[in-house]
């Protein structure tokens, strides 16, 4: 009758077989993503819940557009601007998009020069950003007046057909731009530590008192990346349905 | 006989991670007012989430006191009536389970258990709180601008909820949203802590599938909190602009006392929909912090590994991810497609399958345990019963054609309150009774807690179980009062009257759990570091209770799963986490 605790071996326990050795690996200790910061772990996991937040607002449209029983205006008419004498459907729309979608590449570019530590290069390219941000939120700005003060559109009603038009509208476009804002906003915080050289002195940050790094250019990206790719399906199920 | 443990290995792989860095405070303010440390933060979130919780359960009493004897209080009209069962279920739910399981166990549990220093972003943890303060703050408002609380019912559902008629419809509901979303905004700081804490911020040695079941329960719960709140979020917003801005999201046309009100083509049942996509999940974010805490639970008092651990585990993800699917088995009268009611029915009913895995572990857990009835122990047992209990009444809910006739009695309000409120509840003082040593350093009261015990369990049974009667009598539920009717029979009355007598006293006696943690505090008896001789890490500490960082000098290695009791050829009964084999004391007693 023997007492055997397992052997004292100084080994790694071999991984078992099958599924159970993925679960094993995958549930290895101290990290389950090996070499993700916590900074871009916890942003990754906020994305996924934001996510659910933009689906369930344009759930919530495109339910409301079928439960309405007025017609729906046509986005094509209704975002159409007059130039040079022409009424040309959905172009401030296209060149908002269009902004949009090249400040993901300024930003994709800034990721690559922070990891360089490129510091000049990397303020420029997120000054950038930020700077064709502000102009997609100024055009937002114009296009909102332009819905409000000339075509008479308002959250609870508008000429040209159903409530919930304008209503949508303004929430999600709303609710779109601010993130779009506080981007903005961080991006311009972020370049300026960048310039200062903050990343490379591990100086501590505002507010959390932690040493910085580049990650955090990075953290930043997937944001701003987020806020475009929600821009695209806004632009899909809002403007071209 | 020989042994092999679980999984003890004498290897820990080398640290990947530089160690952490912590701002230690150096003022009273910034020890325990503007605190980042996570215990600290845990005691707030508790303290608030009890403070808050004791006016439910005065405004649970005001309900029963009018079911029991209508027309006897005049401090009582139908508005108040309503704006009680409103407040009291919201306060329940969001702001004192979800809050004190997670905000409050899973801070202080979290990274002692999983051996981490702190919460991976301290500030982000602290803010997350005063977010949580501000909104229980404005919850406390409504009840004193004009027209009072919303008592649209904690579902708020519209048009009701907005309607001119229905109390609060003016300011209550605003300051109700308001305080919802900023829920939300603060449990998500919290929430993103939580989770990547456990990913992300494990001690050496402690992989996924040696965490306590506890912890497995609050990771799983926040990541549903994490995707469920967006829902509740949406819907908040929509109908704050339905309130506020005259928009139409969730408002039909509608004529209102005699009038054409200004709203048309928005869908109710949209509402219903969202909410319910929240609220379903919601249920299990309560319930699945409540299910690893009370594994924890019995297998230490009951000096016994956990029957199952990874059965327990995969449940515990199962039942996580089934929770998306079920939600409109909350809306089978609301009026939706029959086939709707066909797809929940069977996926609610499927739930129940790693459901009752966990009651069979958790008994089996017991069975040939050396069981101890410490107050803990005794909380645990309580909770099993209650939950089976509500679980079995759930099968019938569950079924659309058992439920039409059942929907809106007191049927549905016993059902919830076991299996939601009782079973839950009860876990939380286990927790309490259990951890109350580690937080202050002292035990908490045998004998009181004994009586608290016995007349908290007694009683919710003679509070829910006649419940379960009126509801198949069909008394409904949310009724001011109830005259004239030809169905109910004169004696449901006199068993209000019972239930009402049991709540009173039921309620009453929480004084004496509040004495006892108010008592023990000063004069309790010293507890030492690990009072239970529990394997798990937060009773390894250097200090108790610990201090900023948790673990002085070095972090803590794991050798083991959580559950290493009662190991044949150990001498003592139980082998922390952090022993290797090689330091395991054996036996000279043969087995």
């Amino acid at each position: 009758m023997t007492q055997a605790i397992p052997a004292n071996t100084l080994e790694p326990l071999p991984l078992p077989e099958g599924i159970q050795g993925v679960v094993a690996d995958w549930s290895s200790d101290q990290r389950a993503f090996k070499k993700v910061p916590w900074g871009k772990a916890m942003m990754w996991i906020f994305l996924v819940s934001d996510t659910f937040i933009f689906s369930a607002f344009l759930i919530s449209y495109m339910t409301v557009r079928m439960s309405t029983t007025d017609p729906w205006p046509n986005p094509g008419e209704v975002f159409a601007l007059t130039l040079w004498g022409k009424k040309i459907p959905l172009i401030l729309i296209a060149i908002m998009t269009f902004i949009l979608i090249s400040s993901s590449g300024t930003m994709a570019m800034a990721v690559n020069f922070g990891y360089r530590k490129d510091r000049v290069k990397t303020f420029v390219l997120l000054l950038l950003t930020a700077a064709l941000g502000a102009s997609f939120v100024g055009m937002q700005a114009f296009e909102w007046s332009k819905l409000i003060f000339e075509e008479g559109v308002r959250p609870w009603g508008n000429p040209m057909g159903a409530a919930q038009f304008g209503s949508a509208f303004f929430m999600i476009t709303g609710f779109h731009g601010t993130h779009v804002s506080i981007g903005v906003i961080f991006l311009i915080i972020v370049a300026i530590k960048v310039l200062r050289g903050d990343l490379d002195h591990q100086r501590p940050g505002f507010l959390t008192g932690r040493k910085g790094n580049y990650e955090i250019v990075e953290i930043m990206g997937l944001y701003w990346h987020f806020v475009d790719l929600v821009w695209v399906f806004i632009f899909a199920l809002f403007y071209l349905w | 006989m020989d042994y092999v443990a679980h999984d003890a290995s004498a290897y820990a792989p080398p640290a990947e991670v530089e160690e952490m860095e912590l701002y230690h405070p150096k003022t009273f303010v910034g020890k325990y007012i503007w605190s980042q440390d996570a215990k600290i933060i845990a005691v707030q979130y508790a303290v608030t989430a009890i403070g808050i919780g004791l006016v439910a359960l005065v405004l649970s009493w005001l309900m029963r006191l009018q079911l029991a004897f209508p027309n006897s209080f005049s401090f009582i009209d139908p508005s108040n009536y309503l704006q009680f069962v409103t407040q009291h279920g919201m306060i329940m739910v969001i702001y004192l389970l979800t809050a004190l399981f997670l905000g409050g166990f899973g801070n202080y549990l979290i990274p002692l258990m999983v051996g981490a220093r702190d919460m991976v972003f301290p500030y982000v943890n602290m803010v997350s709180y005063w977010v949580y303060l501000s909104a229980v703050l404005l919850l406390i408002a409504s009840f004193f601008v004009p027209g009072g609380p919303t008592g649209a019912g904690w579902t708020l559902y519209p048009p009701q909820a907005i309607l001119q008629g229905t109390p609060g419809a003016t300011w209550g509901i605003i300051l109700m949203l308001v305080s919802l979303a900023l829920f939300i905004v603060g449990f998500t700081m919290g929430g993103l802590n939580y989770v990547v804490t456990v990913l992300q911020a494990r001690t050496r040695g402690m992989t996924l599938m040696r965490m306590p079941l506890t912890i497995w329960g609050i990771f799983t719960a926040t990541i549903l909190a994490l995707l469920a709140f967006p829902a509740l979020l949406v819907s908040a917003i929509m109908m704050l602009l339905d309130a506020t801005l005259g928009t139409s999201f969730f408002m039909p046309a509608i004529v209102s006392m005699g009038q054409q009100g200004g709203h048309a083509g928005g869908s109710p049942v949209l509402f219903q929909h969202l909410f319910w996509f929240f609220g379903h999940p919601e249920v299990y974010i309560v319930a699945l912090p409540a299910f690893g805490i009370v594994s924890d639970l019995i297998s230490v008092h009951a000096r016994k590994n956990i029957f199952g651990y990874r059965m327990m585990v995969w449940a515990i993800v199962a039942i996580g991810g089934l929770s998306f699917v079920v939600w409109a088995h909350h809306m089978y009268v609301s009026g939706m497609n029959p086939y709707f009611g066909f797809f929940f029915a069977t996926t609610t009913l499927i739930i129940a399958v790693p459901t009752a895995i966990k009651v069979y572990n958790w008994i089996l857990t017991l069975w040939h345990g050396n069981i101890r009835l410490t107050v803990p122990m005794m909380f645990a047992i309580g909770f099993i019963f209650t939950f089976i209990n509500g679980g079995l009444t759930g099968l019938f809910l569950g079924n659309v054609t058992v439920d039409v006739p059942l929907s809106d009695t007191m049927f549905v309000v016993a059902h919830f309150h076991m299996v939601m409120a009782i079973a839950p509840i009860l876990v939380v003082f286990g927790a309490i009774y259990h951890w109350y040593p580690k937080i202050t350093g002292r035990m908490l009261n045998d004998s009181l807690g004994k009586i608290h015990f016995w007349v908290t369990f007694v009683g919710s049974y003679a509070i829910y179980y006649p419940m379960h009667y009126l509801g198949f009598a069909g008394v409904p539920r949310r009724y001011y009062a109830i005259e004239g009717t030809n169905f109910i029979p004169e004696s449901a009355q006199s068993l209000n009257v019972a239930i009402t007598v049991a709540a009173l006293i039921v309620g009453a006696f929480q004084v004496v759990f509040l004495y006892n943690l108010l008592w023990s505090y000063f004069r309790g008896k010293p507890s030492g570091g690990n009072p239970w001789n529990a394997t798990t890490l937060e009773w390894q500490t250097p200090d108790t209770p610990p201090k900023h960082g948790n673990f002085g000098a070095t972090l803590p290695v794991v050798y083991r799963w959580a559950y290493d009791y009662s190991v044949p050829g150990a001498e003592q009964d139980f082998i922390p986490q952090n022993v290797p084999p090689g330091e395991v004391t054996r036996s000279s007693a043969r087995t």
